[in-house]
């Protein structure tokens, strides 16, 4: 079980988050954060392992996780 | 709930200016963290290059030096030589090393100065509009080679590390492609070990990184890792050169 935050104003919108996430937790806002940026945020959050991939992949450092 | 991942302290609060996706916030996050692990960021000292990377500076919370361009190896020396206990470490992209810089790197590589180097290959120039550099595949088209690169014309990509690695100097040199969670481990390791090999007094080390642009390779973060996967690999090999 884990706990991902997503620092909505911190995140470019480039996806990788999404893209690399194993269990598919996290996806894309339709609005926009105040960069004009479409943010990502955590979907699904029963299915979170906590393993941190996608603070490892997100250049920004926008995520923090608990475990 | 235990915190398992965090902003490391080698950063600064100051946000990337980066674009989306772009290797050199993740890279700067890695050599950051890296520094934090080795318990070193008080007596380090980077040396930046011309180029995206300029702004090291604001981003990084050890001492970072502006080096004139392609310059950086030669302004470590300097810092390494006067001050030897001091980490001294240049990050450089492809068109500050390969291009620019081309004599100093591989005359700091040959005296085997004790400096690591971190060299960013993502085939373009990205500061100053996607123009073409020494790296750029053939065929791949920039705004200065706007129907592809031409061997007959433009020449060849200069192969940085199989060029280091003929020398006797270098101590480490290893090319890594962080496309992937285990890329990236791979790319924290390999940064890992140019720093260890400088404390340990071994000499030269460079990791070149195979990156990325998505601004000017018009193409998604996403699309730009499948490209380093698919098309760059194939040029630039991944793998330890020298290790001794």
């Amino acid at each position: 079980m884990g706990v991902i935050k997503i620092d909505r104003d911190k995140c470019k919108g480039c996806e990788l988050c999404v893209h690399f996430c194993p269990k598919g937790c996290i996806a894309m806002e339709d609005g926009y954060n105040h960069k004009g940026y479409r943010p990502s945020y955590f979907a699904k959050e029963n299915e979170c392992t906590g393993c941190a991939i996608c603070a490892r992949m997100c250049p920004d450092v926008a995520i923090e996780v608990w475990r | 709930m235990e915190k398992v991942f965090e902003r490391t302290k080698g950063l600064t609060d100051t946000e990337f200016g980066y674009c989306p996706g772009c290797h050199h916030s993740v890279l700067h996050r890695m050599v950051a963290e890296t520094l934090e692990e080795l318990d070193i960021l008080d007596k380090t000292v980077g040396v930046c290059p011309v180029g995206c990377a300029v702004f090291m500076y604001e981003y990084m919370s050890c001492d970072i030096i502006e080096a004139a361009h392609g310059r950086a190896p030669a302004v470590a020396t300097g810092v390494k030589r006067v001050i030897p206990d001091r980490i001294v470490f240049s990050y450089q992209g492809d068109g500050d090393l390969a291009s620019i810089g081309t004599a100093e790197i591989v005359h700091a590589a040959a005296r085997g100065e004790n400096i690591s180097v971190i060299f960013i290959n993502n085939t373009t120039y990205g500061m100053t509009g996607g123009q073409m550099a020494p790296t750029t595949l053939i065929n791949q088209k920039t705004t200065t080679c706007p129907t592809g690169r031409n061997p007959a014309v433009n020449g060849y990509p200069i192969r940085v590390c199989e060029m280091l690695a003929t020398l006797d100097g270098p101590s480490y040199i290893e090319r890594v492609c962080p496309t992937s969670p285990a890329g990236f481990a791979k790319t924290k390791k390999a940064i890992r070990h140019a720093f260890e090999n400088q404390i340990a007094g071994k000499g030269f080390s460079l990791v070149e990184v195979l990156s990325n642009c998505p601004t000017h390779l018009r193409m998604t973060p996403i699309e730009t890792y499948r490209r380093i996967d698919e098309e760059m690999t194939k040029v630039f090999p991944p793998g330890v050169f020298l290790d001794r």
